[in-house]
């Protein structure tokens, strides 16, 4: 039988690899994601429903959803359901973004 | 928002501890910390959000931690009209201590002598947030993920949780319109603990299932 689920629909596949059970204390960016998804979603703003946000997670497609840690793909879904909302355009989102690379570069190494 | 003078991440495992290193504050940005630091850059620009905003919910967040679900469980464990309550509607017995179990239902499913329960989200990383704080790392995992719910006793052992054979073991998959949280047994030998000592014994683990509470 083929099996038609989605990538994220992994309950009871077959894995051997242990539970990694290492913790890490949750990185300052990541605590600004998991921020930016609860403000986008309270009902002062409403842009960001969960299960807008599981979809934009699930439309990321296999590869990139094994490739991206967790906030990564919080962001990435984040991001695209802004664009699609236009809350912000993509030429918005590719400036201000080519900004923040180029503030790097001014940075001492 | 200056992600230099902020701490890298560092590992927790207290077998294997380094220090936060200074020297990975400056390592540059990953693509999707760009990411993040355009988008809250934007939203805060079109005056969607402020940055006051963001740094209060940062700060909001740091306080929900499992400690808030261990007060329900050590109310339930001295007052067994609470627990009826709690697992009847936590939402309203929650409120009772002055806890906002937040905007989506959570059932609280009890541990008795004859069943234990797991929680899981098979698929994604659905969690009580607002009993237990932020999910751990392995919740999210990819393995936690699969085999919760065929070799639930397998995974246990691997937290060092043996359930014996006569105890029937449910694991409840959480979904983005449900979540769960376990009630865990009053441990033997407490009986002298007040409310509060017992809070203490609470672990999160306890409350997602993966481990006992030890006296």
């Amino acid at each position: 039988m083929t099996d038609r689920r989605r990538h994220h629909d992994m309950g009871g596949l077959p894995d051997s690899e242990p539970v990694p059970t290492r913790e890490h204390l949750f990185e300052p960016w990541e605590k600004r994601v998991d921020a930016i998804k609860a403000l986008l979603s309270d009902d002062k703003r409403n842009l960001l429903t969960t299960d807008e946000m599981r979809r934009g997670i699930e439309d990321l497609g296999a590869d990139a959803y094994e490739r991206y840690n967790y906030y990564e793909r919080w962001i990435s879904s984040i991001t695209n359901t802004l664009l699609q909302k236009k809350v912000f355009t993509v030429d918005e989102l590719g400036r201000k973004m080519a900004e923040i690379e180029a503030r790097q570069e001014d940075k001492p190494l | 928002m200056n992600q230099r003078h902020e701490h890298a991440m560092y590992d927790v495992d207290p077998l294997h501890h380094h220090p936060p290193q200074a020297d990975l504050e400056d390592t540059r940005l990953t693509h999707h910390q760009v990411m993040q630091m355009a988008v809250a850059e934007l939203l805060i620009e079109k005056n969607i959000v402020s940055a006051d905003e963001l740094r209060a919910q940062i700060d909001f967040m740091d306080t929900i931690t499992p400690a808030r679900g261990a007060a329900l469980v050590a109310r339930a464990w001295t007052d067994a009209g609470f627990k009826d309550r709690l697992v009847a509607d936590s939402k309203a017995a929650a409120a009772e201590i002055g806890l906002d179990i937040g905007p989506i239902p959570i059932l609280v499913m009890e541990n008795t002598a004859k069943i234990h329960n797991l929680i899981v989200c098979t698929l994604c990383s659905c969690y009580p947030r607002f009993l237990l704080g932020i999910p751990p790392d392995w919740y999210k995992s990819r393995s936690y993920r699969r085999r919760a719910i065929n070799e639930p006793r397998k995974v246990l052992a691997e937290f060092g949780t043996e359930i014996g054979h006569e105890v029937e073991l449910r694991v409840h998959d959480s979904t983005a319109d449900m979540r769960y949280m376990v009630l865990p047994m009053r441990p033997q030998g407490t009986g002298a603990m007040d409310e509060a000592a017992l809070a203490e014994l609470v672990t999160r683990d306890c409350m997602v299932g993966v481990a006992l509470p030890r006296p």
